[in-house]
């Protein structure tokens, strides 16, 4: 451009005409190029049909294309924390275990069978014999203790090919990982931890091929191999990830020819893509969107509730909320059916208490969620001596993982308050400065946070926020000061306990307590919905909120 | 001219060392850490603290900036927290797209508002001057991201001309084609809008050129209207024009943000934002150099060839 107007100068007339000559004819491919677009023919997904990467099987038709958030940060299962990049992993990988097909259980999946000792310490695992990685290398014990041994020994050669950002959170408990036999594997823990078995099958117990690992270095979360039902093929950078079927893989070949995931951060844009074809399948779908979707004959909707908690907490160090009777007026005060079918468009539905529904075992199914009543709330509230209303101070965030609809779910609650002669000023921030606020405890700042978690188990989340001694000072997530004794043996006793009966009984109980003393307002759970054109089969959405593809297929 | 060219290249650099400390200054000053924002919910201290030894995060604020900076100097940007690979990659192919939108909507708006603001000012008074100017003055008046979605409905969902998002690799399987494609919409709805200023300046540059002298002696020399147009009176009404081609290229290269997140362009701007909320302190100060280092190589790239176009600036 600046060359071409310098020329100018020698013989503008002549010149100019040149230029403009060449402008014109940049516009005319341009329109002609539009042209090209009208046909009337146009492939369900053009995005795919011309990449001749991804085709496989002629007889499986087009990849599927899947429209996802954001772009991944890596495909190395170890190094990643955002579900975003577990939809691609647990399509490329597998565990030792993996989820069921409908809950939070686990069964086998490279570990066809195991043992715990008594004291949970002692972990043995028996190992598939049929299965070799993407690259070739074989799948044996050895390649198991290497995965873990990468992640959690610093003086392993490839712990520096990290960072490994959750191995501590999932697996900070393994001493020591044991290759006994070719396919035989032993975990020793420090001390008992009950999780275990199901972070196995949390993505970041996926696992990689070691040979990929020391070939590619660093660099192998752009150079990934796994054993899963896809081999991973291109990554093109903010465009596209391609993977195609594994033909051979060990629980039967994948029903179509591969799938592409195409990251798309604007949700109203993943909306379009999928109404004008560019993708067959989209997840996170808005609230707004959901109900027009759904009524379109094309496309399906799924919805499915996960293991998510959006809640309030509340400052139990300071009045008004030091007085029990106002948590409860608050957990009465606020519509929350109103608050999922309005503000989310039922994309969530109301939660009872501290652990999420989707549990299953360790849910309470005899909680009932404190209803909607704002009579009773202004009994408590007069007998706790606030009859003449009372100002608090309510922390809402812009937005965050997790958070729904935050602002508008602030202000819902705020109108609720309000009713009942509780005047709450909301001062909003930033997602990361509200963690930053929030985690170091509300104390002076705040009476009312608003706060959600998704989480791998039941463990997690009522573990680091519910104990006294997971306050923030202490490293913990219990923002709120919340203290009860009864509370903290169960839940310590839940976590090292292995047998499942026992843990069960003792979240029960945790909840009815929990649920008494309201240190929170719990509101609601988070649905994962996906959307996906109607010709898609096999294709369920999983509590986990993973995003399992093998057995998808076209009709 | 070689000279005034060298210092202000030159000039550059100090520019560039304060935007870069400004930056790490505002990513280290405003709240919450890449560690926190990698690790989400499970961002407790013991794990943030081992993430932060493993990302070098651990050592002192003024030693991270200056090994930066050391870095930059050999041409190291450093590796991205949160995409887990060399900021120097991820910036090239960002640019890359950046560079291709903004140069598309260059194109457009110059093609569209050269013309337009030519024909405006030739036509004064009649129609066509009426509609180039209502046409600018509405063209100015429209917010380009707004304008991306009626684009969308109208031309992807309603006319299914062309694609609502995405972008393919120019030298990709795809090829050219594809690239121009997913082209048409986000440059032409950027361009649109900054098209309106250039016609109006056009015009009004163009206006008072024609009333000059020279251009009534050109005419009754008896030279044709089309070479007294373009070849006298737009060659000096454009030098007023190129200035302003040059701050509009730095509205299309900023306005692009916007057209970017509407059409999922893998632009530069929308990785800053992201970057910015995920804390990925090496990849915005990356980003913003190489933004700055852009805005100031087009500004001097603008005055160079007016000083080209118009040897009075090149004698003083």
């Amino acid at each position: 451009m600046t060359t071409q107007m310098q020329r100018w100068t020698s013989g503008p007339g002549r010149r100019l005409r040149t230029v403009m000559a060449s402008l014109l004819a940049v516009s005319l491919v341009l329109a002609a190029c539009g042209g090209d677009a009208a046909d009337p023919e146009t492939p369900d997904d053009p995005d795919a049909a011309d990449d001749p990467g991804a085709a496989g099987d002629a007889d499986l038709g087009d990849p599927l294309v899947v429209g996802q958030v954001a772009e991944p940060a890596s495909l190395d299962p170890h190094q990643v924390t955002a579900v975003n990049d577990f939809r691609i992993n647990i399509n490329l990988y597998d565990g030792l275990v993996r989820y069921e097909d409908d809950s939070l259980g686990v069964e086998p999946a490279l570990a066809t069978d195991w043992e715990i000792s008594d004291d949970g310490l002692l972990y043995t695992f028996a190992l598939r014999d049929d299965v070799s990685f993407h690259d070739g290398s074989p799948f044996d014990a050895e390649a198991v203790k290497f995965n873990f041994d990468r992640m959690l020994d610093e003086d392993h050669p490839d712990h520096d090919t990290g960072p490994f950002p959750l191995a501590n959170q999932f697996f900070g408990q393994v001493a020591e990982v044991r290759a006994v036999e070719d396919h035989v594997v032993e975990f020793e823990l420090s001390q008992p931890f009950a999780p275990f078995l199901s972070n196995l099958a949390y993505p970041t117990g996926l696992l990689i091929s070691p040979a990929a690992v020391e070939e590619h270095g660093e660099d192998v979360g752009r150079n990934p191999s796994g054993t899963g039902p896809y081999v991973f093929v291109e990554w093109l950078g903010n465009e596209r990830v391609t993977l195609e079927r594994n033909p051979d893989y060990w629980d039967g070949p994948p029903g179509v020819s591969g799938v592409v995931f195409r990251p798309i951060t604007e949700s109203q844009t993943r909306v379009t893509e999928l109404l004008s074809g560019g993708v067959d399948l989209i997840v996170e779908v808005p609230p707004d969107d959901v109900a027009p979707l759904r009524d379109d004959s094309d496309l399906t909707v799924q919805e499915q509730a996960g293991p998510h908690v959006w809640f309030l907490i509340l400052n139990l160090a300071e009045a008004p909320f030091d007085d029990v009777r106002m948590r409860q007026a608050l957990n009465y005060a606020i519509d929350k059916q109103s608050l999922v079918d309005d503000v989310l468009q039922g994309t969530a539905s109301v939660a009872a208490g501290p652990i999420a529904e989707a549990f299953g075992w360790a849910y309470n199914p005899d909680l009932e969620p404190y209803p909607y009543d704002p009579e009773r709330a202004r009994e408590l509230i007069e007998e706790a001596g606030y009859g003449d209303g009372v100002d608090v101070t309510f922390f809402v965030t812009e937005g965050g993982s997790g958070m729904l609809d935050p602002v508008p779910m602030g202000e819902a609650i705020q109108a609720d308050l309000r009713e009942v002669g509780i005047d709450a000023a909301i001062e909003t921030y930033e997602w990361n400065s509200f963690l930053d606020e929030v985690n170091a405890g509300i104390e002076g700042k705040a009476d009312m946070a608003q706060m959600a978690w998704m989480t791998a188990d039941p463990d997690t989340l009522p573990y680091l926020t519910l104990r006294s001694n997971a306050w923030p000072e202490d490293g913990g997530f219990n923002s709120g000061y919340y203290a009860n004794p009864e509370v903290d043996a169960l839940l310590e006793a839940a976590q090292v306990e292995t047998d499942q009966d026992e843990r069960a009984r003792r979240y029960h109980e945790m909840q009815e307590i929990v649920v008494e003393d309201a240190p929170w307002v719990f509101v609601a759970s988070w649905k994962q919905n996906a959307a996906m054109s109607a010709d898609i089969q096999g294709f369920e959405v999983h509590p986990s909120f993973l995003l399992r593809l093998h057995d998808v297929s076209r009709s | 001219m070689r000279v005034y060219a060298l210092r202000r290249i030159v000039q550059v650099i100090p520019v560039l060392f304060g935007v870069s400390l400004l930056a790490f200054g505002m990513m280290v000053l405003i709240p919450g850490d890449p560690a926190r924002a990698i690790l989400g919910s499970y961002a407790t201290p013991e794990n943030i603290a081992t993430l932060e030894r493993q990302l070098a995060l651990d050592r002192p604020l003024p030693v991270q900036y200056v090994t930066w900076l050391g870095n930059l100097l050999t041409g190291d940007f450093g590796r991205s927290y949160s995409l887990n690979r060399p900021v120097l990659d991820e910036l090239t192919e960002r640019f890359a797209a950046t560079l291709l939108l903004a140069g598309a909507a260059l194109l457009i708006m110059l093609v569209l508002g050269l013309t337009a603001g030519i024909i405006a000012a030739v036509k004064q008074h009649r129609w066509q001057d009426r509609v180039f100017t209502v046409g600018a003055l509405v063209g100015l008046s429209v917010p380009s991201f707004w304008l991306a979605m009626i684009f969308i409905v109208v031309f992807s969902l309603r006319l299914g001309w062309f694609p609502t998002s995405g972008m393919r690799p120019a030298f990709g399987p795809s090829g050219p084609m594809d690239v121009l494609h997913h082209l048409v919409l986000p440059a032409t709805a950027l361009a649109l809008v900054a098209s309106g200023v250039i016609a109006r300046l056009t015009r009004s540059s163009m206006l008072e050129v024609l009333r000059q002298d020279y251009v009534r002696t050109a005419t009754s020399k008896g030279l044709t209207r089309r070479v007294v147009i373009l070849r006298h009176a737009f060659r000096n009404a454009i030098v007023t024009v190129v200035p302003v081609v040059g701050v509009q290229v730095g509205f299309l290269l900023g306005g692009a943000v916007y057209i970017e997140t509407v059409f999922g362009w893998p632009g530069i701007g929308r990785m800053l934002v992201t970057a910015i909320g995920t804390r990925d302190i090496l990849l915005v100060q990356g980003g913003v150099v190489l933004v700055a280092f852009t805005y100031v190589l087009l500004n001097l790239a603008a005055d160079l060839v007016q000083a080209v176009l118009d040897p009075r600036i090149r004698l003083q």
